[in-house]
Order: C-alpha cells, then structure tokens, then sequence
C-alpha cells in the first residue's frame, strides 16, 4: 500500500483524550467522532485535513485509555498513515486491529516538517518526504502482524480460522 | 528444565501451552476472562456478531455499565441498552446491572470473578488493576475483547519485565497511590512502554491489597502492560472465600532476566501530586500548597476501594469541605457503599457536606457527576489529569491519594491532613 499526504506535525505523548475527548464517545460512529478528532489539541486539524494526510509525532503517540475509538477518529478522518518515534502499546494494537497503517521511525519524525509532502510505501517502510528529497526506511511489521494486516485485521484473520475449524470439525 | 522466568513470563506460557516464553516473542493464549463496559462493549459486541459464532464462554465474559451508567443521556442509555440485550441473549453471567454494579476494575477483584494466575484482558485500559492480586490482566481495544469474546484467545507480544524493589517504611501520610506517583515520575509516561511492571521488597509486602490494586491500576500510566505483585499471606488472607475459582500462584525465578531493576528507599517518597497534564509531572504535597482548588473528587478504579474510603473519612471527620470547594465522593461498588454505611462513614461524608455519588466513573473521564468549567482546578484521586480529562479543556486535575484529596476539599488547596 502506497500513502501520500500533507504533514500534521505534533509532540510527544499524544493523548487518547485529545485524539478522541471522552464528551463525544457516547458514540461509536466513525463520521461522528472524525468531526473532534484531535479537537482538544488542534482545533483546525478536522478543517483542514484532506483525505490522504498523514500524521508524524514524537515519542508515545496514543498514550492513554483503550478507546479504539481513537484510531477509528483518525481513521475517519481521512488520515492515511501515523509516523511517530513510538507508539503506546494499546493504540498499537487497536491500530492494526481496525487496520490503520502505522510506522516507527525516528530519523523521519526528526527530519519532516509539518506541511511538508510525504510518499509513504508501507510495503517497503520507505518514506519519501517530497518536499525535502530525504528518504527514511521504517522498521517492519514482525510476520505475525504482517499477516494480520494481510488478512485485513484481526475480524478477517478470526473468521477464516473459525471457518477452517469448524471444516475441520 | 525451562529457562528461569518472571511470574508475567510464566503466566503467559502456561497460557500459551509452552513450558518457556522469551521477551519479544509473539504467542496465542488461552484467556480466563474477557471485560467490556458501556463504552467498549457495543464496539466489541458487533465484533462477535460480525465473526458470527456467538461467545466462547458465557461465564468468562465480564460486562459492567460504569462509565455513564446510570445512563447519562440518550445515547448512553443507547449504549448501555446494546450491551444489556447481548448479555441476556448469550447467557452472559457476569452482567452487572445498575445497582448491582460497581467501577470495573473495583468490582471483578472483589467479587472474586478474577484471581492470581489468571490471564486477562478487557476493553480498558485499567484492565491491568488485577496484577494486584497476581493476574496478568492487560487493556486491549474493542476488537481485540471482541475476538477474545468470540474465541477465547489473544495475541500477545511477551513483555520484558522491569521489577522495581521498594524498601524501608514510608513516610507519614504517604500511601500505595504516592509509591505509583513516586515511580511514574521517577520513570516517565512511557518509562515502561511495553514492559510488565513487578512490584516487590518490604514496603510492598505490607501493603494491603486494597494499596496493590492501587498500584497495579497506575502501569498503564507509565505505559506498562501490566503492573504485577507475587501472592502472599496478606493476598491469601484477602482471597480466601472470595474467589470463585481455585487458583493458581506465580513466583517469579530469582536468577530471572529481568529489563532493569529499579531499587526505591521507601522514605523518599513523600506525599506526592501529580500536576497537569501528565501523571510524571510529579510534585511533593509540600511544594503544592499555593494550589487553589474548585472541586476534590473521591474515588475511582485507583482509589474507591473501603480502603480509601476510609482515609478520606479519617480527615473529614468533624471538619467541613471549604464553602469554595465541592467535594464529591464515589464509593467504587455497592459492596464499598453498603461498607461506608456500615462503618459511619456516610455521615461522616455527608456532615461534611460532600456530595456522595451511587457507584460510577463518573467525574473520572470527564462524563458527568462533576464535570469543570474553563479553568476549575481539581484534586482527584483518579489516575489521569490529561488536557481536558474532567471537563473543559483549559481545566486543570491535580492527583494524588484520598487523604491528600480530603484534606485539599477542607483547606480549600491542595494539603496535607496535618495541614489543618
Ligand atoms: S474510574 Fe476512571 S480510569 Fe477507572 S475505569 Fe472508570 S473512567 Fe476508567
């Protein structure tokens, strides 16, 4: 899968409860939440973002509570790919779970500049910031993972395995 | 012979059906239980509709309606509805039903629906509370409880395990929630990003396992995965009649490969706040003082237990909260509540002039019971004080243990009891 959007840039420890505030999780539907993501912390983000954009942040990025609700905001919002130097475990799991690419590189998080274009080959883990020429390689998902993105998320992956056992059976 | 292990690393093996595990390793393990609340559970519950198989286990499956329950709102009652129907469909026998609930994470340790040795996961993340008790119980998303609903089973990556050692006494009018403030300051937010956190040495042992599922909540806070505490006589003690299962104890190997060992003298750790807007930002009560609050909140997953019910009352007793200052308790279960009337501690709160809540999240993340208007400070005994987290975003949560809260909401900023 390829990805190429415009940089939002932010810090470290991005929140759970800025990505996705709890006012508004007295719903599940992806359109609703994509109108506050990131409302607490940037208010112009949901206006300016175009489907395709991409997200870099520093260390820790989705620390906080479980709400899968917090990758589904970004999601629905049309935001591509997350870069960020680390994620929190729970969002990294969610993450993959519903099927939001994300990427651990430092060097990049470093060098690209909100605004900036990227080119993203998740495939690869190469990333393109356009704007500057730098190129960053992305450390790579282990197998297991890869398959479940494979698949299509942990759902897909759980149904064919259900299917198989009970073929089996 | 396996290799010597952590009590984290061999829980999860004898889940996974492996005599040994390494850290980094990815594995699928059997689970003994699998939790979702209001929030969480209608995203789970569409999940296991979508797989299509119903749920593995309908006495494994842990549904509590705490976070806007009683119902908020419309859509809360939307919600909790959704998960009220699915629990009556598949048989669920551990559905908690407004006035028989309690906080989560409160309410599974007391009832005795978790035990030591368990394995664990549920739809939030304070899911890793029952590593007080010697589980090893992790927060996961709402796909992931989903699928666990469905077949019993999770993925899991084997964490490192840092252990951190506390020795010596403590100081007066420290408790467990100052230890866990003391170490995420010490360590950061993300000091133990994927890691299982092991809490041992003297000062541990004599905590009482109210003060362990305290600390236990609070790993997430510095990102852990979990936060564990060995059985001992003190949890055998607590334990005994409650479980509704026979369990079983994990110790860890002493020539076990541990991250880092973090060695803490107890006596350093001195009432501790945690500012706005991380738990590291951590700060001595002592240095606090100039703080002025508009609200002091009770409760929670961390502190809602008798335990801390107590503490507060022992500072409220014969004092009333600042005319400034809303003081608002939460008794985390029904069991807790039915312990303050039992005890007292009802009047004391109530003389006081505190606002007692029916058990519920609440104030906590912000929902409702107590929520704060554009730049209100808070001194809360809850777990988070993120940018927004009670209440408008410039809102200011200040954490620290129940007896720091108490004797803030009657000085009217943050304090000591022996402040007043
Ligand atoms: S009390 Fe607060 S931290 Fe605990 S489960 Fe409820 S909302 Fe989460």
């Amino acid at each position: 899968m390829k990805f190429n959007g415009t940089v939002f840039r932010y810090g470290r420890d991005i929140d759970t409860d800025v990505i996705i505030p709890a006012r508004y999780l007295n719903t599940s539907d992806p359109a609703e939440l994509a109108k506050h993501c990131l409302e607490d912390l940037d208010t112009t983000f949901v206006k300016r973002v175009k489907p395709g954009d991409i997200i870099v942040a520093e260390e820790n990025f989705g620390c906080g509570s479980s709400r899968e609700h917090a990758p589904v905001a970004i999601k629905a919002a049309g935001v591509s790919v997350v870069i960020a130097k680390s994620f929190a475990r729970i969002f990294y799991r969610n993450a993959i779970n519903i099927g939001l690419p994300i990427m651990e590189c430092p060097e990049a998080v470093d060098a690209i500049h909100e605004g900036d274009v990227v080119d993203v080959d998740a495939d690869t883990g190469v990333i393109t910031d356009e704007t500057t020429g730098a190129t960053f390689q992305a450390q790579p998902f282990p197998p297991f993972i890869q398959e479940i993105i494979n698949e299509g998320g942990l759902v897909a992956r759980t149904k064919r395995l259900m299917a198989q056992k009970n073929a089996e059976a | 012979m396996a290799r010597p292990m952590t009590m984290a690393e061999k829980i999860l093996a004898d889940h996974a059906g492996l005599t040994e595990v390494v850290p980094g390793q990815l594995i699928e393990c059997d689970l003994d239980g699998v939790l979702a609340n209001d929030i969480t559970a209608p995203i789970a519950i569409k999940t296991v509709r979508e797989i299509g198989a119903g749920v593995f286990d309908p006495t494994k499956i842990f549904l509590v309606p705490d976070h806007y329950s009683p119902n908020k709102d419309i859509k809360s009652a939307e919600q909790t509805k959704v998960t009220r129907d699915f629990a009556h469909e598949m048989g669920i026998t551990h559905y908690f039903e407004q006035g028989c609930m309690g906080i989560e994470h409160a309410l599974l340790p007391e009832k005795g629906i978790v035990g030591p040795g368990d394995l664990i996961i549920g739809a939030d993340s304070h899911t890793c509370t029952y590593g007080g008790i010697g589980a090893f119980s992790t927060g996961v998303g709402s796909t992931d409880a989903g699928v666990g609903m469905a077949t019993g089973r999770a993925w899991f990556k084997v964490p490192e395990t840092i252990r951190f050692e506390v020795e010596g006494e403590l100081p007066a009018g420290a408790s467990a929630k100052d230890i866990i403030l003391y170490v995420i300051g010490k360590i950061g937010v993300d000091g133990a990003l994927y890691c299982a956190m092991e809490f041992a040495g003297s000062t541990i042992r004599n905590l009482s396992v109210e003060g362990r599922l305290t600390i236990a909540n609070m790993a997430i806070e510095a990102g852990g995965k979990a936060g564990l505490f060995e059985v001992d006589d003190v949890a055998r003690k607590w334990l005994e009649g409650r479980t509704e299962r026979p369990y079983r104890e994990y110790h860890s190997d002493p020539d076990a490969t541990y991250k880092q060992v973090i060695k803490i003298d107890a006596a350093d750790i001195v009432p501790q706040v945690s500012w706005p807007h991380l738990p590291s930002n951590t700060h001595p009560v002592a240095e606090s003082r100039s703080v002025k609050i508009d609200q002091a909140v009770i409760g929670s997953c961390t502190n809602g237990r008798i335990e801390d019910m107590r503490a507060a009352a022992e500072v409220l007793r014969g004092r009333t909260v600042d005319p400034n200052v809303r003081c608002i308790v939460i008794p985390a279960t029904q069991g807790v509540w039915l312990q303050c009337v039992h005890e007292g501690l009802m009047d004391v709160f109530i003389n006081a002039h505190c606002v007692v809540s029916t058990p519920t999240c609440g104030p906590c993340l912000g929902g409702y019971m107590g929520i704060l208007a554009a730049g209100e400070k808070c001194v809360s005994s809850t777990n988070r004080n993120f940018v927004g987290r009670m209440g408008d975003p410039t809102s200011e949560v200040y954490l620290a243990s129940p007896a720091v809260c108490a004797a803030s909401a009657v000085a009217g900023h943050i304090a000591l009891p022996s402040d007043l």
